[in-house]
């Protein structure tokens, strides 16, 4: 803040707008990097500045990492080698005695909250406590989708006016003072007015806002998203950020006129401190410094060993025998598992990963849907929408007494009647938990039985100037793209299988960001299948061939969704097989069958409630009561093992152990020497992955700051988030049952191809290019020729040599997933 | 029949033992403790209905042990059991297990998981003996443990602001019932000459009579009784705490404020009825209120937008409902209402997450769309604006109840310590000479002296519920009020030391215990005072233990004979004495407050040190 400037409502407001944290309503929740703002800053650098700033935790503690180097999660000679990579090497003993010895208080100073405490200190007067309660109550009534009966009056498309309408028509003011329910009226005038009376003096207008906006920055960066994206509600509602500092403003005043009448004057005239500038980077310490280097031993601890056991890959092998099948698969870290098992069962089959939206790039309405919901990645603006004909409705107006019932004649009818009903239903759903209407089933994102509109009729077919469906042309670009970015174009298998993925949960607030990220936070059947539809067409086979990719008349493609909670699969369309097809299909089913029990069981080593010793059917069984269960906050582990990203090549990892902890994205640098398909591959999987890994990352280290806290004692606001009891605010970020599992590591991205093609390919985008300069998102390129490792540091690659030699082979896989409940190294499989 | 109903008594306390013993890492033996005792608990009740129901559904009476006697005074523990005692022992079962078990998994991995099993298992004890109560004496002790137990599950995120700040609010609520609950009994002892048990209560003739002639005290017992219970199912003016005390794990609202807990009031009525039964005005006054509620509540539940506290008000207003019932009579029907309202309640709470999923469901097919600029009536729109603000129910609690003693308190502030110990000093010696040479003072002034020194005790009171700097001192203070009150009360009648003695045993203990832990805490962290929370539980738990146990005993909390002690001062207070016993409950509700306040503000709340993640104040 430059105190000499004068202050500017506007300036702060787009501050705090880029500052604040930026999470959709909940029905969207899609994973992003929770500290965004700092990312025009190293990452080390960022992440403390917003520590300095904001007071967020942001690594884990020293005693924290020196537990781990105790037990040899961080090894001792990485550790090393990060000291001298940062210093010289004949400080190396003196900073090895830093990290390894030094006592440091590990405190944060806090910036945030100093010039508001003076009400308190000052007056004794706790604003917060009177002002939060009130104010929360008024933006969620105002922002409510479906909880309360009676509304709140919307007039004129804004909260102030709507209110300030309120205010109008009732003989009860939401306000206590007089002076306060004039201000209102003068909204036009701006803030300024309102902090001479609370603040005075203007060098301390700033801070006095963002300390103010900071006190509940749940709510406020909800607006502020709300703000840019009105139409991420059902029933819209138009809100600006300044509106609500404005009525905060009034209700401050509101309150402090109240309690302490004429005995309190701006915070300005008795503040004894100079303006604290609370967006300035403060001096990077020692401690610092030592953290950083923590932070880069833990990681490089993993990464070398990822980095041996990518080198030592087997070299490809030519197949030249038809493969059984082929299955594409969404790059989600949840998918790499499943993708080895049925590699496991099928010898000749081969497994591909792409993002899972499949290039379709649309809206989806489904039948008797009155919205269209986004099913492909949150940057993109489709002009295309998919519609869900031809079966009956399945979605009936569901009679529920989830809601409370509240007239109250009709509410004692009902206690006395559904009342014990609900004892059983309760009963029932604590001793055999089953599917109901109120479990958020991926399967049900679109019926099996109904059709898509994917090919466009004519190009006048259009509903709210999106085309329905997709031309001949259109058809034929999405699926060339996936199939050649992935590197199969040729040697097609009988059955191509496109899984999309989804998960089901009951009891699940949280349940948008367990779907596929790809999809905007959906189940990928719609894509899978549309994907199918075009790549099956007849017309759509002779235009690609005419592009030079000829699929055999016999290659048939089949949509499925992957179930990642239940692991089930879903196919669709299967009765359009041919009946060789069909039987081919039939028998992978099984294949398919044994595979989902085995990933079931590599998962369930992560939950304690299930031993995993036990048979895999068993243990599959459990698995799917956890999705329908009201009482288990752990319906799956979604993203929390997430660490790695490879982008190349099947041979790279194929006989790798990597336990679940990669984002795979099937590539071959051979049909794309100068990296054109990479770049919309990088360019999608850099901020996708490094912003799911990163919101992991924060909401692990700095629970209750930058995540949501547990999640039991959450309370549903207005269908748009979470907060804690009654009058908290909301919490954004991911809940403690979600990260307990997860390492804070950031995401390791391995790239086969040449280095110099790599950084033409990053360098594209400018946005993308920032994750990785900024190295919020390590980067590796492996030379496909030479098997070279070359890192990306500073701006430029570097040649890495590993310090692991030797990657530990297993035979039996099952016993090492019955071993432990913890992460797991790397290992060959043979 | 009866070992069977002690069995009630003593399996959910064996239970409660074993839990606390346990080490805190091994959750499988908890969470099965936990099961075992509300399982077992459960088919006993099963067995234990139908038995009783073959046996013809009798009134069943224990009497079981006398605590203490004297010649005009007797504190015995009594336990009885009709239909209502079954009803509720059925629900409180039944729930128990299901939440028990339901916990067990959703609070998997928690850091408090111990805590919170320890906490239901207390709860689930003081619910028991609360229920089979044969006396008020039964009754209350039953009623602290419910209260105490809610403080902890409220607070159960100890180390955040919001739980910390309204488990606080809902117990000072709580204390209103508690000295409601006192009065009753105090007024009763007078009306009955001897502790009243329930089961005499159903002998109509009697009661009938003894009533009509004492019409103005047995209309001060049933107010107060009525008040006790208007407190503790959160009906009007108390209702706003009901929403506020959802801050534990949604299994512990589902189960507390939806169902058991919030249903004590219910049963307090139904177990009354024959005392307030003949009297016309009360159980006017008791549809009046209800109505009242049952209307405020469900406006209000239509307004909110939060699905906890929709459920909360939708809850209330049912409650209200069942006010009307049992004040009509009709005990069948409330106890059924009761059953259906606990059990949809505590469903609605367990599924309250899935709402998301299932009204955005709704939502997104049967859309409804707010319409803008809809026209409503002025009068409407009040309606609208008063339910937002639940009535204002909240702050005037906090504007009419609170604020005049918190402002009282500091305008005391102005005495300075030392010239105001001086006083006091002087004060307390005469006293003691007053005692011991009663001849030489009027017996106006004798009649005096108890007033003027349990009104000092007050005035300390309010001096330590003000206190922001100097934690021994508030602590003091409300050790030295007790004194004061006993000095009061030995000038009021003439009565053995030992009556003294008994009171002041815990007090003493506890007064010595607390000044331990706080100059130990002092020692390790010296800036700390009374001015903010600190959180220092999360350093230093066992200190925290430690000073909640004095804190109990100086609140005459069941675990010392203070508790005796409590009851026995009020027994020595005449009946036509108001305003002697109004000064005693105030100083009694606000010592209670006290002394919570200071375990909150020394041990709970947003830990005062940063290098671990530590909450927003607003989360």
């Amino acid at each position: 803040m430059t105190t000499s400037q004068a202050f500017d409502e506007n300036v702060v407001i787009h501050k705090l707008k880029h500052y604040l944290p930026s999470q959709a309503p909940l029905k969207d929740f899609v994973h992003h990097n929770t500290l965004h703002a700092f990312q025009e800053q190293k990452f080390e650098r960022g992440i403390r500045h917003a520590s300095k700033s904001f007071g967020y935790k942001v690594s884990l503690s020293l005693s924290e990492y020196r537990t781990l180097f105790e037990k040899g999660k961080i090894k001792e000679e990485i550790l090393e080698r990060r000291i001298y990579e940062r210093h010289q090497l004949s400080e190396l003993l003196h900073w090895k005695h830093k990290v390894l010895n030094k006592i440091y208080s590990e405190e944060i100073p806090r910036k945030i909250g100093k010039i508001r405490a003076l009400w308190k200190s000052k007056y004794h007067f706790d604003i917060d406590s009177v002002v939060h309660t009130n104010l929360f109550r008024i933006l969620n009534s105002y922002l409510d989708q479906g909880i309360s009966d009676v509304k709140f009056p919307i007039h004129n498309g804004s909260l102030i006016s709507s209110i300030d309408y309120l205010e109008e028509n009732t003989y009860v003011s939401l306000f206590k003072t007089k002076r306060a329910r004039l201000l209102l009226k003068n909204f036009e005038l701006g803030m300024k007015p309102l902090l001479e009376i609370l603040v005075g003096n203007e060098r301390y207008f700033e801070q006095y806002l963002i300390d103010q906006q900071f006190s509940h920055p749940g709510w406020s960066g909800l607006i502020s998203e709300i703000e840019l994206h009105p139409n991420s509600l059902l029933d819209t509602r138009s809100i600006q950020l300044k509106e609500l500092v404005f009525l905060e403003l009034v209700l401050e005043i509101d309150n402090l006129d109240h309690a302490l009448g004429n005995s309190w004057q701006a915070l300005g005239t008795i503040v004894d401190f100079d303006p604290i500038d609370i967006l300035k980077d403060e001096e990077f310490t020692e401690l610092d410094e030592v953290l950083t280097i923590w932070q880069e031993a833990y990681e490089w601890t993993y990464y070398d060993e990822v980095l041996a056991g990518v080198q030592q890959h087997d070299p490809p092998t030519s197949n030249p025998a038809r493969p059984s099948f082929q299955a594409f698969f969404c790059i989600d870290d949840r998918e790499c598992s499943v993708r080895r098992y049925i590699e496991k069962e099928d010898a000749r089959a081969q497994t591909y990963s792409t993002p899972g939206h499949y290039g379709i790039d649309a809206f989806y309405q489904p039948l008797k849907g009155s919205f269209y919901t986004k099913i492909c990645p949150v940057p993109v603006q489709p002009k295309y929408l998919i519609r869900e004909v031809g079966i009956e409705s399945h979605h009936k107006h569901q009679y529920s007494y989830i809601k409370p019932v509240q007239s109250f004649f009709k509410g004692w009818i009902i206690t006395q009647t559904i009342g014990f009903w609900s004892a059983i239903s309760l009963m029932f759903s604590i001793l055999r938990p089953r599917l109901s209407n109120i479990t958020s089933h991926s399967f049900e994102h679109m019926n099996r039985y109904s059709s898509l509109t994917v090919e466009n009729r004519s190009p006048n077919h259009k509903i709210d100037h999106l085309q329905v469906g997709y031309n001949l042309k259109e058809m034929t670009d999405r699926v060339e793209a996936v199939l050649r970015s992935c590197g199969l174009q040729e040697n097609f298998a009988p059955l191509v299988y496109i899984f999309g993925h989804g998960a089901s949960s009951t009891n699940n607030t949280h349940y948008a960001a367990y779907d596929c990220g790809a999809c905007s936070g959906r189940p990928g059947s719609v894509n899978s299948r549309s994907f199918c539809t075009m790549a099956n067409h007849p017309e759509v086979r002779e235009q690609l061939a005419l592009r030079g990719l000829i699929i055999p008349k016999d290659t048939e493609f089949i949509g499925g969704l992957h179930d990642t909670t239940r692991d089930e699969f879903m196919f669709y369309d299967v009765g359009a097989l041919s009946p060789e097809n069909e039987k081919l299909h039939n028998l992978n089913v099984v294949k398919f069958e044994r595979a989902l029990k085995n990933n079931a069981k590599e998962r369930s080593r992560r939950f304690a409630t299930i031993n995993t010793s036990k048979s895999a059917k068993k243990i599959h069984k459990k698995i799917k009561e956890r999705s329908v269960s009201l009482f288990e906050p752990r319906p799956e582990l979604n993203h929390a093992t997430n660490t790695l990203c490879i982008i190349g090549r099947n041979g790279l990892n194929q006989n790798l152990f990597l336990d679940r902890r990669a984002f795979l994205n099937s590539y071959n640098y051979e049909i794309d020497r100068d990296g054109q398909f990479l770049i919309g591959i990088v360019n999608a999987a850099g901020p996708v992955c490094g912003g799911i890994n990163l919101e992991y990352y924060f909401s692990r280290v700095d629970n209750e700051k930058l995540g949501a806290g547990s999640k039991l004692p959450h309370n549903v606001m207005g269908l748009i988030g979470v907060a804690n009891g009654f009058e908290g605010d909301l919490r954004p970020g991911l809940p403690l049952q979600m990260i307990e599992a997860h390492n804070p590591l950031r995401l390791l991205m391995i790239i086969e191809h040449f280095p110099e093609v790599v950084l033409k390919v990053i360098q594209n985008n400018e946005h993308t290019y920032e994750w990785f300069k900024n190295e919020w998102v390590i980067l590796a390129a492996i030379n496909p020729e030479t098997n070279e490792i070359e890192v990306f540091r500073d701006g430029r690659f570097f040649p890495y040599k590993t310090l692991t030699t030797e990657i530990p082979v297993i035979k039996d896989l099952s016993k090492l997933i019955e071993s432990t409940d913890q992460d797991l190294p790397v290992f060959k499989l043979h | 029949m009866t070992s069977i109903l002690s069995l009630f008594i003593i399996i959910p306390l064996v239970g409660f033992v074993i839990s606390v013993i346990i080490p805190k890492q091994n959750e499988s033996l908890i969470s099965k403790v936990a099961f075992y005792t509300s399982g077992i608990q459960l088919l006993l009740a099963l067995s234990f209905t139908v038995f009783w129901c073959f046996a013809g559904m009798p009134n069943v009476n224990i009497k079981k042990f006398t605590l203490y006697k004297s010649d005009h005074y007797e504190f015995f523990i009594d336990f009885f059991c009709d239909n209502i005692s079954i009803v509720f022992l059925l629900m409180g079962a039944l729930l128990t297990f299901l939440i028990a078990n339901y916990s067990r998994f959703y609070l998997h991995r928690e850091e408090g998981f111990k805590r919170f099993y320890n906490t239901i298992l207390f709860f689930y004890l003081g619910y028991n003996i609360t229920i089979f109560s044969g006396n008020f004496e039964t009754l209350f002790m039953g009623w602290e443990v419910l209260g105490i137990s809610s403080f902890l599950l409220i607070a159960y995120y100890r180390d955040r602001y919001l739980p910390v700040k309204n488990a606080f609010k809902v117990f000072s609520v709580y204390r209103i019932g508690d000295m409601a609950m006192i009065l009753a009994m105090w007024m009763s002892h007078h009306i009955w000459h001897h502790n009243i048990t329930f089961s005499e209560l159903a002998n109509a003739e009697v009661v009938y009579e003894t009533v009509h002639q004492h019409s103005f005290e047995a209309l001060f017992v049933a107010i107060t009784i009525f008040i006790a219970a208007t407190v503790k199912s959160a009906q009007f003016p108390f209702s706003s705490w009901l929403p506020r005390a959802m801050e534990g794990p949604t299994p512990s609202s589902a189960i507390f404020y939806s169902s058991l807990s919030v249903h004590i009031g219910v049963f307090v009525l139904l177990r009354t009825y024959p005392l307030w039964e003949s009297q016309i005005l009360v159980r006017v006054f008791i549809i009046a209120m209800g109505l009242l509620t049952a209307f405020m509540a469900s406006r209000a539940s239509k307004v909110q937008s939060s699905i906890k506290s929709q459920i909360a008000y939708s809850s209330v207003a049912q409650i209200g409902i069942i006010f009307i019932e049992i004040a009509l009579g009709l005990e069948w029907l409330a106890l059924l209402h009761f059953a259906g309202n606990a059990f949809l309640r505590t469903y609605q709470l367990l599924v309250s997450p899935s709402v998301v999923t299932f009204l955005i469901r709704e939502q997104f097919f049967n859309p409804k769309i707010s319409k803008t600029d809809v026209k409503r009536s002025k009068w409407a729109n009040s309606l609208y604006v008063l339910s937002l603000k639940e009535w204002n129910l909240d702050s005037y609690l906090f504007h009419y109840l609170w604020k005049p003693f918190k402002t009282t308190g500091k305008k005391l502030n102005i005495i300075p310590n030392k010239l105001l110990l001086g006083i006091l000093l002087a004060l307390f010696a005469l006293g003691c000479f007053a005692y011991s040479n009663s001849a030489l003072f009027s017996h106006e002034t004798q009649v005096l002296l108890p007033y003027i020194f349990s009104f000092i005790g007050l005035i300390l009171v309010l001096k330590s519920f003000v206190e922001r700097i100097h934690i021994r001192r508030s602590w003091l203070l409300i050790a030295s009020n007790h004194a004061w009150i006993a000095m009061a009360i030995s000038l009021n009648e003439r009565f053995g030391f030992e009556h003294v003695a008994l009171y002041l045993s815990g007090i003493s203990i506890a007064t010595v215990l607390g000044i331990l832990v706080i100059n130990n805490l002092i020692k390790k962290e010296p800036s700390v005072d009374l001015n903010s929370f600190y959180g220092h539980v999360y350093e230093y738990p066992g200190l925290a233990f430690l000073f909640l146990l004095a804190c109990l005993s100086m609140s005459g909390f069941p675990i010392t004979f203070t508790f005796l002690g409590v009851d026995l001062i009020f027994s020595h207070i005449h009946q036509d004495q108001l305003v002697l016993v109004c000064i005693l409950s105030v100083s009694f509700i606000l010592s209670g407050l006290s002394i919570i306040r200071i375990y909150a503000r020394l041990f709970m709340g947003p830990h005062v040190k940063s290098y671990h993640s530590v909450s927003h104040r607003s989360a």
